[in-house]
């Protein structure tokens, strides 16, 4: 009598290899082994995987084509099958996978437009939280608003990129012919979040991603202005506090303590 | 072994009911959200899968907290692994005790089947070998479960394609000692059976004679597609992707005769129909449990 632990390893590895013999004593009616019974289990794991992602990643799905990318997919459940019984988190690191094979090389964006699905995804699922009164930062000395530490929508993430990956997300989700994209021209920085109901892509003007990488990371307002300016010239502070708090982004602000000298 | 606690007084999660009627409902899809806010049909009652609200937030939280505040809901995991020889992870058993409670389902069930291993999850519904080493797992599973839960839980008797060939037990003998020893109610799948019957060439009758009809507590109806096997028998695929089958339905009237009106549910979840197809199918099943002799029987009432 084979252990039951033993025995749901043979299962799985065979699951997971299709080069794997089925495991043994998986019997058919007539007392026999079928491999073809295995096969659906087989096939179930498989193709449901493989359509998982393929729910996640519409556009990219699009943009190989529907054999191209089911290949990919399969390449990748037999390198990261979940850890997890919560397939709604299923395909994080689907970008970084595309990014490193080499027969996809020749499509640099894509990686750029799958972490765009990837955080679409995210931004959808992710907790709720009250956006903050404008109110309540306009009551803030001005000469402390730069001390200023602010709370963002836990739903938000940025995708840089020097592709314009969000234009080509654009069209290859929407239901029209896909359009060509003129590529070495534009570097874009995506913002996705879900202050409310819907989820909410736009891009980023320059200076927006370091602004917003600065102040996720804690750092004050002032700081994340500075690091904005020093990213890109143009950077306008008052216009992204403004876009920031009209849509909802900003969650929380306190005011950092000023470190007395000598401490 | 200890009886399973008693559900927790019912918190005002809205006006619908906290218990599943002896009615027919059916598995809620993102697709139908909208639908069934806007138009308000005429359902028993609503079920979803566990795992599809283990998110934090967002748009699928919003509209079953909106759904649930209209109608009674049943919650249906697919991801515990009962019948795994490893222990259950522990953090995915927290996450369905917490959907447990912000929900308040009137029926929580999951199913005789296991389906994580080595760390991974296969996202399928596997099968096991019935011995006295898997019966031992999936009991000391179900405590557990009736434990993190505070209640009583339904276990689904499971669609299968291959038996394993050191099974002592017969499935259905094995699902009545599980109820009899965990103290868990069933959920018989009727699809299930018939598919599971065609496969292992079991009589349907018979399976459901030798059931254990009196821990039923809700019923699934579901789709299949015919296949078949390598040397060619024929082979039934679970693939909840199409209306009920004729012999579905007349052994579901069969069973229905047999306990009186049961919670019913349609399951279709590939190839999501428009809505009043799904409808249509719910009803065809109210019409089943109304010709029932002993409508709302309450050995058969929902529990909880």
């Amino acid at each position: 009598m084979r252990p039951w632990a033993e025995r749901q390893g043979q299962f799985a590895a065979a699951l997971c290899n299709v080069e794997h013999p089925m495991p043994p004593g998986c019997i058919a009616p007539d007392g026999l082994p079928d491999a073809t019974r295995f096969a659906v289990y087989r096939n179930n794991v498989i193709s449901s995987l493989i359509e998982c992602l393929q729910a996640s990643y519409p556009a990219i799905e699009r943009l190989l084509g529907a054999t191209c990318f089911r290949e990919v997919a399969f390449r990748f459940v037999a390198e990261a099958p979940p850890r997890s019984a919560v397939m709604l988190e299923y395909g994080a690191g689907f970008a970084e996978f595309l990014a490193q094979l080499e027969p996809l090389a020749a499509l640099p964006y894509l990686a750029d437009v799958a972490r765009i699905e990837r955080a679409w995804l995210e931004a959808y699922h992710a907790a709720e939280a009250t956006a903050l009164d404008p109110a309540a930062l306009a009551a803030v000395p001005e000469h402390r608003s730069g001390d200023l530490c602010l709370t963002l929508h836990p739903s938000m993430r940025i995708v840089q990129s020097a592709f314009p990956a969000l234009t080509i997300w654009q069209l290859n989700i929407a239901a029209t012919a896909p359009i060509a994209v003129d590529l070495p021209t534009v570097a874009q920085d995506t913002l996705i979040a879900r202050p409310d109901a819907e989820v909410e892509v736009r891009a980023l003007p320059p200076g927006g991603a370091a602004f917003l990488n600065a102040l996720g990371a804690g750092e004050t307002l002032a700081e994340s202005a500075a690091l904005a300016g020093a990213a890109a010239a143009e950077f306008n502070l008052t216009d992204q506090l403004t876009a920031l708090l009209g849509s909802g982004l900003i969650t929380a602000g306190r005011l950092k303590r000023r470190r007395t000298r000598g401490h | 072994m200890a009886p399973p606690l008693s559900p927790s007084p019912a918190r005002a999660v809205g006006p619908a009911a906290r218990a599943v009627p002896a009615r027919a409902g059916v598995g809620l899809k993102a697709p139908h959200y909208r639908t069934i806010l806007q138009t308000r049909p005429d359902i028993g009652f609503f079920e979803v899968h566990a795992e599809n609200y283990m998110g934090a937030g967002g748009p699928p939280h919003r509209y079953l907290t909106e759904i649930r505040s209209r109608y009674p809901l049943s919650l249906h995991g697919v991801g515990l692994s009962i019948g795994a020889d490893g222990p259950l992870d522990r953090t995915h058993l927290r996450r369905l005790a917490a959907l447990n409670e912000r929900y308040e389902p009137g029926l929580v069930s999951e199913h005789l089947a296991w389906s994580s291993h080595g760390g991974i999850f296969f996202n399928d519904l596997l099968p096991l070998p019935y011995t006295q080493r898997t019966l031992q797992r999936v009991c000391a599973h179900i405590a557990q479960v009736h434990d993190a839960l505070g209640r009583q839980i339904l276990l689904e008797n499971p669609s299968t394609y291959l038996a394993f060939e050191e099974s002592t037990y017969e499935e259905t003998d094995f699902i009545a000692e599980v109820a009899r020893r965990s103290g868990c109610g069933v959920l018989l799948d009727v699809n299930n059976v018939y598919v599971a019957c065609t496969n292992q060439g079991w009589d349907p009758l018979r399976y459901l004679q030798r059931f254990p009809l009196a821990q039923v507590r809700q019923i699934h109806l579901a789709g299949h597609a015919p296949d078949q096997d390598g040397r060619g028998a024929p082979l039934l695929i679970d693939t909840h992707d199409r209306p009920v089958s004729a012999l579905v339905w007349d052994l579901y009237a069969h069973v229905i005769a047999t306990l009186g009106a049961v919670p019913t549910l349609i399951e279709w979840d590939q190839h999501l129909p428009e809505w009043p197809t799904l409808q249509a199918e719910a009803r065809r099943a109210e019409t089943v449990l109304a010709a029932s002799p002993c409508q709302e029987a309450p050995r058969h009432a929902a529990v909880g």
